[in-house]
């Protein structure tokens, strides 16, 4: 392992002229402050071009001249700014953002046509009430198609292509109700324009439009915001792997970039990138993430080893067997694919409600056509009252309600550290009846901790915590969390496989194994979890024991208890040892627990809950959990979770709280009741609405009134959504774990 | 009456140009970091100001 280089080369973009561009995630950035620090910081190295901080995504993008620097420089530097930054591939964000600007682009011209129209219209509507003469009326009707044509046709886009692609597969949404209401609306006016009528509704098209793209607008920010996070979270965990060319070069690359064959070097405490075989070296792994198992176990040459498991002693090669999005066995893959397949099966209230809607409306329409028609209305009569009717059932209520009640509810949960991955588990969570947890990285913390630590005066396990930083042993290391920074003693000697010594003001301190502590193996506690490790020090003439092993999550207890009181079943399915689970069982007073199962027992026992006519949420983070957690009806993650599963699961708990489960469960009740509302309000509406617009008595402004009039009420009803919503006190333990180990 | 022939397209015209305004606005990723702008308006800063990153 002489030669090793880091190589961000597969992060790099080359633009034209000789520039190069590459973007980081950053941790730490507050304030101007260091916005400031950072761009002065970079722009000051040779060649770079530009150095632009993103305060809202904490990102900074660099552009530099060819060879003159080079990304691990600038990691490098910005280390030295004190902002720890990781490259990372924004490929994924920028078609998203893509979405993004062209809905914000139709919003603003149905917006600018909107308002121009209405100028328009109000004037009609007052000279209709005092003494507008017919060529004035003429006049402004034709300026308002000439906006309203193109602006209508542009603005109309998305729905327009989403209706097209739902009529294509032969099935409906709501948005073709929507492009045939636009479009009918939008022909019926400039009709009405050539005949020199008096009515025309270029403003209730426009209207409809720019309300209608407001609510996707919102959907859509929240996805990005939330892929970006998750984007910027997964970045600073650094999930990239050290790659051993053939020119005896090790590389830092992103996982995509990996394939079968290569060669992945592993050290102590590092996970797998990916599946394969351990070709040079051997150690011992931690596979809790892949199985469940707390133990450690040995792995040496030939032997298989799976992308998440951890690392704990020693260098090893691994050759590549699995890579990239496959990153996982198989079987995992395969079944996760079936649960996710399932799923995309339900529903969504939206197009439940659309499904309802839209025949009723349109059934409507026709039936005021032919029922005018019969009554001896002429044709172009029943034909506006028709156009009438479609407009005033408009759909704005319908299209606003849902998404707004699910930004104002996610934007709460998002401060209370969790972030959604879709809106719509916010109405699945609100069906939940039974909760089902795994035990390890889930009801207990990721990573091992002191099991005793409650029972050690606070400035003996610093001070033993500051000696263990100087050592790389995995058991040292846990305690060497408990570090307070810069502590770390002078002068301390490291006695290989046995402990660290130093001497501060002439005491003696040593940390390590009951021998090199001088301790004997019956004068040590006994333990209290027979699987824990133990770990001595000496501290002048006082002797401590540190038992190290899983660690509950801190509110796992309140949790369980808070989700029993909401009358939620609980359960716990794990892969662990059976007297392992059992004792976390015990402690959380959970009856229903069953432990060593397989990711398809784990599927399996979710099937019988299922087939029982219960609703689960699944939280877990293993491996072994990402296809029960695609398989139940809601999932979610912590963020130490492994790739797959975050990938899986509809959410994401960012601290190392557990409360985010019930904040989620009270929020997603609330949001699904201020969703039914809404849903029951825009009912009344048209309930309202359509008797006079199939009686004939609707004008365009009665139309405009009505149409403003219902969408304000939603919304303003949505902003209850986070009426309930937990305080931000429960945030905080942000940043969330993985990060700060990933910046240890 | 023929004052209208005036307005209306001066009334349009201006909703127009505000309306390009935006839109360049946003593609010049004016809108891609709102609390970073916020900022940097404070900022007394001499030094040259940043060019925009090309999204």
């Amino acid at each position: 392992m002489s030669a090793v280089t880091s190589d961000f080369g597969a992060f790099v973009t080359p633009l034209e002229g000789g520039l190069k561009h590459l973007d980081l995630a950053v941790e730490g950035i507050h304030c101007a402050g260091c916005m400031r620090k950072i761009e002065n910081g970079i722009s000051a190295l040779p060649g770079v071009t530009l150095a632009r901080v993103n305060l809202t995504e904490k990102r900074l993008a660099v552009e530099w001249q060819g060879d003159s620097t080079s990304p691990a420089e600038i990691i490098g530097a910005m280390r030295a700014l004190g902002f720890p930054a990781h490259p990372f591939d924004p490929g994924a964000e920028r078609d998203l953002k893509r979405e993004d600007r062209k809905l914000l682009r139709c919003l603003a011209v149905a917006g600018f046509a909107t308002a121009n129209i209405m100028l328009l219209s109000v004037s009609v509507w007052s000279g209709n009430a005092t003494d507008i003469n017919p060529e004035t009326r003429a006049l402004f009707h034709w300026v308002s198609a000439l906006i309203a044509l193109p602006a209508g046709l542009y603005a109309g886009r998305p729905f327009f292509e989403s209706a097209f692609a739902a009529i294509k597969a032969r099935s409906l949404n709501m948005d073709v109700p929507i492009s045939v209401a636009v479009v009918l609306t939008l022909a019926a006016s400039v009709m009405q324009t050539m005949r020199h009528e008096v009515h025309a509704y270029f403003d209730s098209a426009l209207m409809l439009l720019f309300f209608l793209l407001i609510g996707r607008y919102l959907d859509q920010m929240m996805r990005r915001r939330t892929r970006a996070h998750a984007e910027t979270l997964l970045a600073l965990k650094g999930d990239s792997a050290r790659r051993l060319d053939d020119d005896g070069i090790v590389r830092d690359v992103p996982l995509s970039a990996l394939s079968p064959g290569d060669m992945v070097v592993v050290s102590a405490g590092e996970r797998f990138p990916a599946d394969g075989r351990v070709s040079i070296g051997t150690a011992e792994i931690d596979q809790s993430l892949v199985t469940g198992e707390t133990d450690p176990v040995k792995a040496a040459p030939g032997q298989m080893v799976y992308a998440g498991a951890l690392n704990l002693t020693g260098n090893i090669q691994v050759k590549v067997t699995a890579a990239g999005s496959g990153t996982l066995l198989d079987e995992i893959n395969r079944l996760l694919e079936r649960a996710l397949e399932a799923k995309s099966k339900q529903l969504q209230l939206a197009d439940r409600a659309a499904k309802l809607y839209a025949p009723v409306v349109h059934l409507l329409a026709l039936a005021a056509f032919i029922g005018w028609l019969l009554l001896g209305a002429d044709w172009h009569t029943a034909l506006m009252i028709a156009v009438a009717t479609l407009i005033i059932t408009c759909p704005c209520a319908l299209g606003l309600a849902i998404p707004a009640a699910q930004v104002v509810a996610s934007g709460a949960l998002f401060r209370a550290g969790l972030v959604l991955n879709t809106g719509t588990i916010l109405e699945r969570l609100a069906e939940v009846d039974t909760v089902v947890f795994d035990k390890t990285g889930t009801l207990t913390l990721p990573e091992r901790g002191i099991i005793n630590a409650g029972e050690v005066p606070a400035g003996v396990l610093a001070r033993a915590a500051a000696l263990a930083q100087a050592s790389r042993h995995p058991l040292a290391q846990v305690v060497a969390q408990y570090a307070e920074p810069g502590s770390l003693p002078e002068e301390v000697i490291e006695h290989a496989g046995q402990g660290v010594w130093c001497a501060v003001d002439g005491e003696e301190r040593r940390l390590g194994s009951s021998s090199f502590c001088g301790l004997d193996t019956d004068e040590m506690p006994s333990q209290r979890d027979p699987h824990a490790s133990q770990i001595c020090y000496i501290e002048g003439n006082r002797s401590y024991v540190f038992e190290i092993g899983q660690r509950l999550r801190e509110d796992a207890a309140e949790t369980i208890s808070a989700l029993k009181a909401r009358g939620l079943r609980l359960e716990i399915l794990s892969g662990d040892r059976e007297e392992a689970v059992q004792s976390v069982a015990t402690a959380l007073a959970v009856n229903d627990w069953y432990a060593g199962l397989s990711p398809t027992e784990k599927i399996a026992r979710l099937g019988r809950l299922k087939d029982a006519g219960r609703k689960v949420l699944m939280v877990g983070d293993g491996l072994n959990d990402a296809p029960a957690l695609a398989a139940a009806h809601a999932s979610l993650s912590p963020i130490s979770a492994v790739h797959v599963s975050q990938a899986a699961a509809d959410g994401l708990i960012l601290g190392d709280r557990l409360g985010a489960v019930t904040a989620a469960y009270d929020t997603a009740l609330k949001a699904r009741a201020v969703m039914g509302q809404n849903l029951w309000l825009s009912a009344l509406y048209n309930v309202i609405a359509v008797p006079i617009a199939v009686l004939g008595f609707v004008t365009p402004l009665i139309a405009a009134l009505a149409m403003s009039g219902s969408s304000i009420i939603v919304t303003l009803n949505s902003l209850r959504a986070r009426a309930h919503a937990p305080s931000t006190e429960k945030a905080s333990a942000y940043p969330p774990a993985a990060v700060k180990e990933a910046t240890s | 009456m023929n004052i209208i022939l005036v307005l209306l397209p001066v009334a349009v015209g201006l909703g127009l140009l505000g309306l390009a305004a935006f839109l360049w606005s946003l593609k010049s990723g004016q809108f891609d970091d709102l609390e970073g702008a916020a900022w940097r308006a404070i900022m007394d800063d001499d030094e040259k100001p940043n060019r925009q990153p090309d999204a």
